[in-house]
Formats: C-alpha cells, sequence, structure tokens
C-alpha cells in the first residue's frame, strides 16, 4: 500500500499503554469521498485509533498520513482539526451552556485565535452559514436553547452539525446512534448518507442494523488490528468475524 | 451577569463613592450629614479587594482556573505603588536621606538597588504595578497551561506561587523592606495622603478603576472569546478538537486578570499606608475565592457584591466579636456552598424572577 491517492492512510501503527497493546500493527485506507464503518468489540482499539488520528494520542510507531502529503502524528489537536478532521464523540459533547445558534458559530471554520475572537462580530455569512445547517440537523426550533437542555438524539445532531460548521474534509464519528430511539437512528443514518455526499466519514459503530443501513465499506477490528475488511455481508459471513465478533 | 445588575452595580459604585466623597469634604465634621474619613478609606479599601474579586471571577467563574493565588498579583501591584510613595517621602523620613528610604539606611545599604529606579516616576510606577504582574502571569500560565495542568494541581501550584513570593519578600536583602513591608508615606503625586481631600480622591479613583475593570471584564465574557472561554472551562477537550487552543485563551484572561488585580492592589495601599510581605498570605488568597462564591461565580456583578459584603461583614466582627471571625468565614463559606450555589446574587435573580 502507498498513501498515494488516500485520504487518510495508517500503516503499520501500533500503540503501547502500560504493555497493553490497544493497536498493533494496524494499517487502514481511506478513499477520498469513501465513508467506512469500523466495528469490533470493545477494547479492539477502536478509540484509540480515532485518538492516533486526531492528535489525542501519538502512536509508538506506524506512519498516519492525511491528503497523501501530511504527517499527523507530529501534530497537536487543534493543528489536526485546523487541517480538516473533525471528531464527534460517543458521549454527545456539545458546549452546554451556550445556545444551539452560539454553538455552532464556534464551531464555523474561520480563525481560531484570541486576537480575532475578542473582536469578531457575527456576519450575514456566518448567519446564512449557521442557517444551512440548521436545515441540515432539523434544529430550527431550538436555535435559542441552551444545549444542555435539548435531547440525547438533539444533541447527537447539534454536535453533527458542529462537526459540518467546520468544514472539514474528514468526519470521525464515534458510535452515533447510541441511546437514540429506531426513528433517530433511521434519520441520524440519512444525515450520514447525506454528509457523504460532500465528505469522507469514518463511523464507529456497534448497532449492526445500523450499519447495514449505512451501506458501506466495513472494516472489523480486533485486538488493535483489522481481522477483515469488506461489504457487510462479506464481513458478516467471515469465519473470524464470527468467531470473536458476530457470534457472541 | 445580566446588563441589568451591570447597571445597577455601575450606579451605585460611583454614586456611593461620589456621594461619600462628598459628604466628606462639603459637610462640617459635627454635622449630621459628616462622612467621616474613617469610613472613606473603609470603603476605598473595599472597593480596591471588589477589583482583585472581579479579577479572580473572570479567570475562575469564566476559564475554571480556580487560583489560589491571586493576592500575589495584587501586592505586587501594591508593592510598585509602595515604592513610589517610598521615594516620596525624600528627606521626610526618619534618617532624613534624600535618596534612600529609611528601610535601606538602616539595613546599610550605599546605593539603591537598580530595581528601586524610576519609581519616584509616577507614571512609571503605575506602569510597573501592571506590568510586573502581566509578566509573571505570562510565565507562570504559559507555563501551566502549556503543560495542561488544570484543575486541583493548578490551584495548588498557584498557592505555592504565592507562598514562595511570600518567603521571598519576608527576606530583608530582598530590598523590599523585609517583614515590616513600605510604609510612613507621606504624600501622592504631591497631595498630602493625610488630607482628606486626598482620600475622596483615592475613594473616587476607586469607584472609577473598579467600574473600568467590570467593563472591561463584561467585555470579554460576552465576546465570542468570552463564549469559547465558557467552552474551555466546560469542555476544555472538546474546543481542541474544534481547532481552538485552550492555553492561549486562558494565557490571555490570565494575564488580563493579573492587570486587573494589580490596579486593585495599586490603589489599595496608598488607602491603608501600608504594604508588607502579610498580603501574599495563602490566606489571603483563600478569602477572595470567598467572596466570589459568597457573592456569585461567574457573574462578575457578584464578585464584587460579595466582597463588600463580606468584608463589611469582617470590619463587624472583628470589631464587635474578635474571637468569631474566622468561624463566621468557615462558616459562611460552607454554608453558601451548600445552600446558595449561585450565591447572593444568584439568590437576588431568583427572587426577582419569582416576582415576575
Amino acid at each position: 500500500m502507498s498513501a498515494i491517492g488516500s485520504l487518510l492512510y495508517l500503516d503499520g501503527v501500533s500503540k503501547n499503554f502500560d504493555g497493553f497493546k490497544a493497536i498493533n500493527n494496524l494499517s487502514l485506507m481511506l478513499a477520498p469521498g469513501e465513508m467506512r464503518a469500523v466495528i469490533g468489540p470493545n477494547g479492539a482499539g477502536k478509540t484509540t485509533m480515532m485518538d492516533i488520528i486526531t492528535g489525542k494520542t501519538r502512536p509508538d510507531e506506524g506512519q498516519v498520513i492525511f491528503g497523501a502529503k501530511t504527517d499527523l502524528t507530529k501534530m497537536d489537536e487543534p493543528a489536526i482539526a485546523a487541517l480538516g478532521i473533525g471528531r464527534k464523540f460517543q458521549k454527545p459533547t456539545v458546549f452546554e451552556p451556550l445556545t444551539v445558534w452560539d454553538n455552532l458559530l464556534l464551531a464555523l471554520a474561520g480563525d481560531r485565535r484570541p486576537r480575532f475572537t475578542l473582536w469578531a462580530r457575527e456576519t450575514d455569512e456566518e448567519r446564512a452559514k449557521i442557517m444551512n445547517i440548521l436545515d441540515t440537523i432539523r434544529l430550527h426550533n431550538n436555535i435559542k436553547a441552551r444545549a444542555g437542555d435539548l435531547s440525547h438524539g438533539q444533541k447527537q445532531w447539534l454536535e453533527i452539525g458542529m462537526l459540518l460548521a467546520q468544514e472539514p474534509q474528514l468526519l470521525l464519528v464515534d458510535e452515533p446512534v447510541a441511546g437514540m430511539t429506531d426513528s433517530e437512528t433511521e434519520q441520524t443514518a440519512e444525515l450520514l448518507r447525506e454528509i457523504n455526499k460532500t465528505r469522507s466519514v469514518v463511523v464507529v459503530e456497534h448497532d449492526m442494523a445500523f450499519v447495514r443501513a449505512l451501506g458501506v465499506k466495513v472494516t472489523v477490528l480486533h485486538e488493535g488490528s483489522v481481522l477483515s475488511e469488506g461489504s457487510i455481508d462479506f464481513v458478516s459471513q467471515d469465519q473470524k468475524v464470527i468467531e470473536v465478533y458476530l457470534g457472541r | 451577569m445580566s446588563r441589568v445588575s451591570t447597571s445597577i452595580c455601575i450606579l451605585l459604585v460611583l454614586g456611593i463613592a461620589i456621594g461619600m466623597a462628598a459628604l466628606n469634604l462639603g459637610t462640617d465634621a459635627g454635622s449630621a450629614a459628616h462622612v467621616s474619613t474613617y469610613w472613606i478609606s473603609l470603603v476605598g479599601k473595599y472597593l480596591c479587594f471588589a477589583i482583585l474579586a472581579l479579577a479572580l471571577d473572570l479567570v475562575w467563574g469564566f476559564a475554571g482556573i480556580l487560583s489560589l493565588g491571586h493576592a500575589a498579583f495584587f501586592a505586587l501591584g501594591g508593592y510598585a505603588m509602595g515604592m513610589y510613595l517610598m521615594r516620596q517621602i525624600g528627606t521626610r523620613g526618619v534618617y532624613g536621606n534624600a535618596i534612600l528610604p529609611d528601610f535601606m539606611v538602616f539595613l546599610n545599604y550605599k546605593e539603591l538597588p537598580w530595581f528601586w529606579h524610576g519609581f519616584d516616576n509616577p507614571a512609571f510606577a503605575i506602569l510597573m504595578a501592571m506590568l510586573v504582574p502581566a509578566v509573571l502571569a505570562l510565565i507562570f500560565g504559559f507555563f501551566a497551561f502549556r503543560s495542561r495542568v488544570t484543575g486541583v494541581y493548578l490551584s495548588i501550584i498557584t498557592q505555592a506561587l504565592t507562598f514562595a513570593l511570600l518567603l521571598a519578600f519576608f527576606r530583608n536583602d530582598m530590598g523590599f523592606g523585609g517583614n515590616n513591608g513600605l510604609t510612613d508615606f507621606k504624600d501622592m503625586f504631591g497631595y498630602s495622603l493625610q488630607s482628606d481631600a486626598t482620600r475622596s480622591g483615592l475613594l473616587v479613583a476607586s469607584a472609577i478603576f473598579l467600574v473600568l475593570c467590570l467593563l472591561v471584564a463584561r467585555y470579554v465574557v460576552t465576546s465570542r472569546f468570552g463564549q469559547v472561554l465558557i467552552a474551555v472551562r466546560d469542555t476544555e477537550s472538546r474546543t481542541r478538537f474544534l481547532g481552538y487552543r485552550p492555553e492561549s485563551y486562558k494565557l490571555f484572561v490570565f494575564v488580563l486578570s493579573a492587570i486587573m488585580a494589580g490596579i486593585g492592589g495599586a490603589l489599595y495601599v496608598p488607602q491603608v499606608g501600608i504594604i508588607n510581605p502579610g498580603e501574599f498570605a495563602p490566606a489571603g488568597s483563600i478569602e477572595a475565592v470567598i467572596w466570589v462564591a459568597v457573592g456569585g461565580r461567574g457573574t462578575l456583578v457578584g464578585a464584587i457584591l460579595g466582597a463588600i459584603l463580606v468584608n463589611a461583614g469582617k470590619t463587624y466582627l472583628t470589631g464587635a466579636f474578635p474571637e468569631i471571625w474566622l468561624f463566621a468565614l468557615g462558616a459562611l463559606f460552607i454554608l453558601v456552598t451548600l445552600l446558595l450555589p449561585q450565591g447572593v446574587l444568584g439568590l437576588l435573580q431568583s427572587m426577582r424572577g419569582a416576582k415576575s
């Protein structure tokens, strides 16, 4: 494999936590515009993989390359975010005391330095962008609500909206439908497919019905490395996968 | 943090200060309306403490930095002003030395230490009262925030910082008067510190600077910067993944807060007539945290209210029942934490909300 032509390229990545191999010689390649589902049992290294891509954790060895040229292992979280990688957490993490509107305003792509935000005034362009995102995440009626007062599902959407506002090339989404109702799960799948029209997405998920609904290539992680990769039908018939994950 | 409470606070602070100054200067000492100079200096002192409380609320209430050493910045501002006031004494000191302050003559200094130069100039002294706290906050904050030290660990380091300064300033060879500090001030900007007019002027100046600090702090916390700051306070790691650098935001607000505390200290010293290492005592910084908690953390106006209420209580209790003051302070902190998590201001606002 080579990084050429890829959006995200992981090669031989390993990470040890006090002797526990969270990630073990992991290799993964994501094409521009692709949506990928990552599944695997607890402790398979899904969250550590996200941490490595977003700069929260440094790998012990291996390459992590974004856009076929930028080495992510040398950068910290704000720098990687500025590069165009957005991350949604498992537990919805929005700024609870701020309104829905202000949450989106802070997430909008733009100058992040104090010297800018200290004097920044909301512009028409920013307002238009926020209105656009509100269309996608269906929170029009809640713009003045404190983010902390939203329902669980609404918080998940707000966080997805904040990701969109960042205008990333790549979205990393950690268990977006955990704790959602069936109809919310369906709407979220639809939302992710919509987002995937313009951006690449990596979704980590436990919910097999949801992964099936996404209808994309699936990577199965086990003990920190790739166990199987292919369509959902392919991996769910793979004997190794059935043994470690689906069979249980 | 509403606009209404800010406006009320500004009007009250300016109105009371100017009113008291007018009643002190404009009426005879015997008349019923006369406000004695004792009260002028006492309220002036409260307003300086209110500036410190405001500075602390800016970092604790809005950036989640629980500084247990904020009095250090206050004391440094105070020392800068104290050095100016020492130089103004001139030949009127006990030893009559035109250049060296009394304590230096006593300790056999042959010439003025290099860091005392320039402090005969009031503009330089005022600049230093802001610059020295700012530089200390910048250096301290740069390393602390870059290393991602937060929570109780950060609080302990701030406590250590003020304790280290306490020990340093106690030493005679530091050149700041050691144990006794700086005192016996005569005049400021050419006006006698003993005169009623100067005292009233200092009260009004304290009120004006308190209002200016409040307006600056309010601008900062209501700007987009302030929204990011609140986001950093509650979910620091999330702001990083959004591309913000929390350390830059914390550093800016920490330095701004240190400057405000320095201004408070510089106004405090001429009104109480002394600055000594006791001002660096960790207990002083912890008291300031109690003022903010009592008034209402994260409200700015509440910090001012808390500083004035607690200090008025302290003045009364230390006079009437000197032995119970510390117990009262401890009880107050526990009761406020348990019963009034939003502080007195939160209570007032919820009462107003219930009425309407």
